[in-house]
């Protein structure tokens, strides 16, 4: 595969690294010089001197040919734009945008440049996957397939506790997946019962999570 | 008409007076509260007095475009000294806040002619000195 990478900040340079390792072709693009420099010691041609909103430099790097783009500068604006003419003027399949600030990940999604990864929004997702806000986790979030899948904790008050899955009354668009029990999962039958205690994974429509709440682990 | 200039540099602030005077409605965003002297440079009344609005915050960010008023706005002109900030947040005036007529400074040729063809109104000083300078040299004498 060939990757162009825009920014040699830390996350550019690691990932160009890692993906030479794994035997792709990769263009690293850096506009500092003198980062530039550094880098070139040792990835050798593998990186280029050049801004990588500049279309010349995109063309020098070989874009038409990229079988994905990924733009991972520190600057959200310019991330925006690379990934946008890689997608729509030089047509490449594949682009990953880095969202630097997470407020800014609404422009991203308005003006089609996804998937788009912010470190922060990720770290905020470990934090509460440590500690749930809403008794359920968010693991999953397929928003172009619009589905998500969770995780919850059953607490002894919920409506669920002690029915069998065919009792539990779910929303339409939501189904049971696997239940982990003492540290084990499995995929439940209709007649599994539900125990407090039990965390349980359920696969459903963006939106659902209120009703989920409600019938595993209600507020007090 | 409303008009939100966003970067009151010296093409902004020069476009936002002239729209003020013209009698418009004009606000505008810049992230340097410095930049409001140039609003205020050699005129006999402050902005404000002469009933522009002035808005400190980075472009790119709702809170700011929607407080500089860009929801109300029939023209917004994107003219910070970054060709992709100016490139993403005229694309978010017309997505988002569907301001009728948008016009972007864009000082790169290349991204300047392609955005255009994209339905974006561009305007590239780059372009234009490139332009006048060749007239200049057309007009001299080839040894």
């Amino acid at each position: 595969m060939y990757v162009i990478i825009a920014g040699g900040g830390k996350v550019g340079w690691n990932l160009a690294r890692e993906l030479i390792a794994k035997g792709n072709e990769v263009t690293l693009l850096e506009n500092r010089r003198s980062r530039y420099l550094t880098i070139e010691q040792e990835l050798e041609h593998a990186v280029q001197y050049g801004d990588a909103a500049e279309l010349w430099v995109l063309e020098r790097a070989g874009v038409q040919r990229a079988d994905l783009v990924i733009a991972v500068t520190g600057d959200d604006e310019d991330n925006i734009l690379i990934c946008q003419m890689a997608k729509e003027k030089y047509l490449c399949e594949r682009i990953i945008a880095r969202v630097n600030n997470p407020r800014n990940r609404q422009w991203f999604e308005l003006l089609d440049v996804h998937p788009s990864v912010s470190a922060t929004d990720l770290i905020l997702r470990l934090i509460e996957h440590e500690v749930p806000s809403y008794g359920l986790v968010h693991l999953l979030d397929l928003r172009d397939e619009q589905l998500e899948i969770i995780e919850v904790e059953v607490v002894d008050t919920a409506p669920a506790a002690g029915r069998m899955v065919s009792e539990v009354v779910l929303p339409e668009g939501s189904l049971i997946i696997s239940v982990l029990r003492g540290g084990t999962g499995f995929v439940p039958q209709a007649e599994t019962v539900i125990e407090a205690g039990d965390e349980v994974l359920l696969v459903l429509d963006p939106g659902l999570e209120e009703a989920i709440t409600a019938q595993f682990a209600p507020a007090v | 008409m409303f008009v939100v200039v966003a970067g009151a540099g010296r093409v902004g602030s020069a476009v936002a007076r002239f729209a003020l005077a013209a009698g418009h409605e004009v606000s505008v965003l810049d992230e340097d509260p410095l930049s409001h002297e140039r609003l205020d440079a050699g005129q006999s009344t402050s902005w404000e007095d002469a009933g522009g609005r002035f808005t400190v915050g980075t472009a790119i960010e709702i809170e700011a475009l929607v407080e500089a008023g860009l929801g109300e706005a029939d023209l917004f002109i994107a003219s910070t000294d970054g060709d992709n900030t100016n490139l993403v947040i005229a694309q978010i005036a017309q997505a988002h806040f569907n301001v009728p007529r948008v016009i972007t400074r864009v000082m790169d040729p290349a991204r300047a002619t392609w955005y255009a063809e994209q339905g974006l109104e561009t305007i590239s000083p780059t372009k234009v000195a490139i332009e006048m300078f060749k007239e200049a040299l057309g007009s001299t004498a080839a040894r």
